[in-house]
């Protein structure tokens, strides 16, 4: 799909600029000390912080990932969104107000309150950080791919301009400009979300949708075809002629050309039937074709509808609905769904998108990313992944440095219990609106093949350039939120728990407020490279990995100080050491990044990809055991001590 | 002995109590999920269910949305009343530690 920028995301995407940096500066002028720039001086209010709570939450994964993958796979998408806020659960019943009474600057400082163990500060400053880092990967690489669409200019740029603007934030008045950047943004996603919605609800169902009178719905068409063999056929379409015929594992498609344009067909023996589908040629080093044309020529069409409406198959269509017949008439109905196949003809791969027509009933259940039934291909190791996963995004949220960083900006527990409780309600009801925004992308006509993670703004766009700019402008700043949270929990980790504790280095509050900057400014340009090195990486695969990695690492350290008295600073950097180790060492090894990251066909030693139903316990057993072997250590130091 | 940690939880006489409850409401919610996954792993085509005009797996996903909002004002409600009753002696000090 061709885009072009759109002169008013441009603007509203500056107006969100100097609005963000003019907050930094505002900041900036006020006196700074240690605990203003690391915790916004404890003096935020619970209500600021909770909906910055779902600034720093909702990142480009949530908004984007989710719908995006709504939109491509149905329920199996809001299963993150359940996942995804489930989380909260852990966070507010279990950590939320020890961490605030234990901690200061750092989640470091909670779990090492009782102990002052110098071990416990190095390892979980280096969990933070990689877990920090983790994260950043795919909000870096989020913004480059978001640059291209909307404003025009390229990956790299996209990535600088990110990069640059949020160590700006950062550097220039730490937590406390960054709270208010999360409050802004936050509040913003969640208002235009419901204006998307409501829009989506009024606009209706129609098995050709038009994205708003904009274009109107590409038919696809089919050819008759008669004596078929293994490899040639004949085409009753006169003006096509026959070229050959590819194989992939489950299908069989036909090249044909017509006025020397190539196009590609899905060949459907029973029906005797060739169907069109969408193609996207690449030779090697050469530039890719769009169904046989460039892609300036605007022939890759947008797509994603019903088929059959109340049981019509043509001409259906029902508007101004609401939340629940919205809901009814994609069940009782079909959605075409689109699938992709990657065919190699000698070094040309070609990439070809299919329609799957689905019925409603299967849309709106699980099974068409993860298969769990085992008539539908669900087996043993699926369903140990789907386990898994639903584990790390339990366990996950709670264990997020730059998540747990945000109670040290309010007064005291009762209002981090407070701001928690609206992270909540307002994190919840984003997440029930995904499930809309991305049913509503599925059924609207205005999906991008190449990029599903670009399914929320496409479908912002049929409602008018209005809509889309400002959504466009808050997937920016929810990138821009993301990153500086999480740029504010790496540089907490270095300055004040490396440099300050673990190396005992004694800064003063000013010494310790530059160290942090500096250090800000150091991640922020690892976080800009990163984003250029992971480019092609697949964004919501990435998140996983910060949360599987932080559940393991993280939460069973947090959990047993807290609830077991006989926890010792050694149990705690095993567990911490083991949970980090584990979990990266699977993911390194999972089926996903042999052939997602380092695209080698090989069979990869692991059989699933979430680490989390192994790596979790490990970490607790861990901690278990080393603290009850230490036990006699933590007596003889106490007897010492007395 | 440490006197940091003895300081630091006269603050707030509240916070076992709390913590308590916390663990407690923890744990249903995580039965109520645990349920949730456990359907879906071993008995997907229940997900299909109707349930009026939605199906179980969209009625349950947004119940345990729902739900963990009701749990969440459920447990301030309760903890708001503890800390007022039982942190009473401590405002008299006057370093209740009350927020803005």
């Amino acid at each position: 799909m061709n885009y072009s920028p759109s002169a008013w995301a441009v603007i509203i995407f500056l107006l969100f600029v100097g609005l963000v940096l003019g907050i930094s500066f505002y900041f900036a002028r006020k006196k700074q000390t240690a605990s203003g720039y690391f915790a916004a001086g404890g003096n935020i209010h619970w209500a600021v912080n909770g909906i910055a709570f779902a600034g720093d939450y909702l990142s480009a994964a949530s908004f984007l990932g989710i719908c995006g993958m709504i939109a491509f796979y149905g329920y199996d998408g809001f299963l993150y969104s359940i996942g995804y806020l489930s989380g909260w659960i852990v966070a507010l019943f279990v950590v939320a107000e020890p961490m605030k009474r234990l901690g200061k600057y750092t989640f470091t400082d909670a779990l090492d309150s009782k102990f002052n163990s110098k071990s416990i500060q190095l390892v979980a400053a280096i969990s933070t950080l990689l877990v920090s880092i983790f994260y950043l990967i795919p909000q870096m690489v989020g913004a480059g791919t978001l640059v291209t669409p909307l404003l025009g200019i390229a990956h790299e740029w996209g990535v600088i301009m990110v990069g640059l603007i949020v160590i700006f934030i950062v550097a220039t008045a730490g937590m406390a400009s960054t709270t208010y950047v999360q409050f802004l943004k936050g509040a913003l996603l969640i208002i235009f979300s419901l204006v998307v919605v409501f829009l989506v609800l009024s606009r209706g169902l129609s098995t050709a949708p038009d994205a708003g009178q904009q274009k109107a719905y590409h038919e696809f068409t089919t050819i008759r075809v008669s004596e078929v063999t293994a490899d040639s056929l004949k085409v009753e379409d006169a003006t096509y002629q026959f070229q050959k015929i590819h194989t992939s594992k489950t299908h069989k498609f036909v090249e044909l050309t017509k006025n020397s344009v190539t196009s590609y067909w899905l060949l459907n023996e029973k029906e005797g039937i060739l169907e069109e589908t969408q193609s996207i040629v690449t030779p090697e080093g050469g530039t890719a074709l769009y169904n046989g044309e460039p892609k300036a020529s605007g022939k890759f069409y947008p797509v994603g509808n019903m088929s059959v409406i109340d049981g019509k198959t043509s001409d259906a269509g029902v508007g101004k609905m609401n939340a629940f017949n919205f809901i009814e008439t994609i069940k009782e109905g079909t959605v075409i769904r689109w699938s992709n196949v990657l065919i190699k003809d000698g070094s040309t791969s070609i990439s070809l998108y299919y329609q799957v027509p689905t019925a409603g009933r299967d849309i709106l259940k699980p099974g068409l990313k993860f298969p769990l039934d085992p008539s539908k291909g669900g087996t043993t190791t699926t369903r140990l992944d789907f386990i898994s996963l639903m584990l790390a995004l339990f366990l996950g949220t709670a264990s997020l440095p730059h998540i747990l960083i945000r109670y040290y900006t309010v007064p005291n527990p009762a209002a981090a219990r407070k701001s928690t409780i609206v992270a909540i309600a307002s994190i919840g009801l984003f997440y029930v609106l995904t499930l809309y925004i991305g049913l509503g992308a599925m059924t609207g006509g205005v999906l991008d093949l190449s990029n599903d993670n670009m399914s929320a703004p496409l479908l912002a766009k049929s409602f008018g350039i209005g809509i889309f700019a400002m959504i466009s402008a808050i997937a920016f700043a929810t990138v821009l939120g993301t990153v500086s949270g999480l740029i504010v929990a790496s540089s907490g980790a270095v300055a004040h728990d490396l440099m300050d504790r673990f190396f005992d280095m004694k800064l003063s509050d000013k010494h310790k407020v530059m160290a942090g900057k500096i250090s800000a400014v150091a991640v922020g340009v690892v976080a800009i490279v990163l984003g250029m090195v992971f480019k092609s990486v697949n964004v919501s695969f990435l998140v996983g990995w910060a949360f599987a990695v932080a559940a393991s690492a993280n939460l069973p350290a947090i959990m047993m100080i807290l609830f077991w008295k006989k926890t010792t600073a050694k149990g705690v950097v095993a567990s911490i050491a083991v949970g980090l180790t584990s979990s990266l060492g699977m993911l390194l090894l999972s089926p996903t990044a042999f052939s997602k990251v380092y695209h080698i066909t090989a069979v990869a030693p692991m059989p699933f990809d979430n680490p989390a139903i192994i790596s979790v316990p490990l970490s607790f057993i861990t901690l278990v055991i080393v603290t009850l072997l230490t036990q006699k250590n933590q007596k003889d130091k106490k007897a010492l001590k007395a | 002995m440490s006197h940091g940690p003895a300081t630091e939880w006269k603050k707030d006489n509240s916070a076992s109590i709390k913590s308590k409850l916390g663990i407690s409401m923890f744990i249903v919610y995580t039965v109520v999920y645990a349920g949730f996954v456990i359907i879906n792993v071993f008995s997907p085509s229940l997900m299909a269910m109707d349930i009026g005009s939605m199906n179980l797996a969209i009625a349950y996903g947004f119940g345990l949305i729902v739900f963990a909002l009701i749990l969440a004002l459920i447990y301030n409600d309760f903890c708001t009343k503890a800390e007022k009753r039982l942190n009473a002696e401590a405002k008299e000090n006057k370093d209740g530690g009350k927020g803005k």
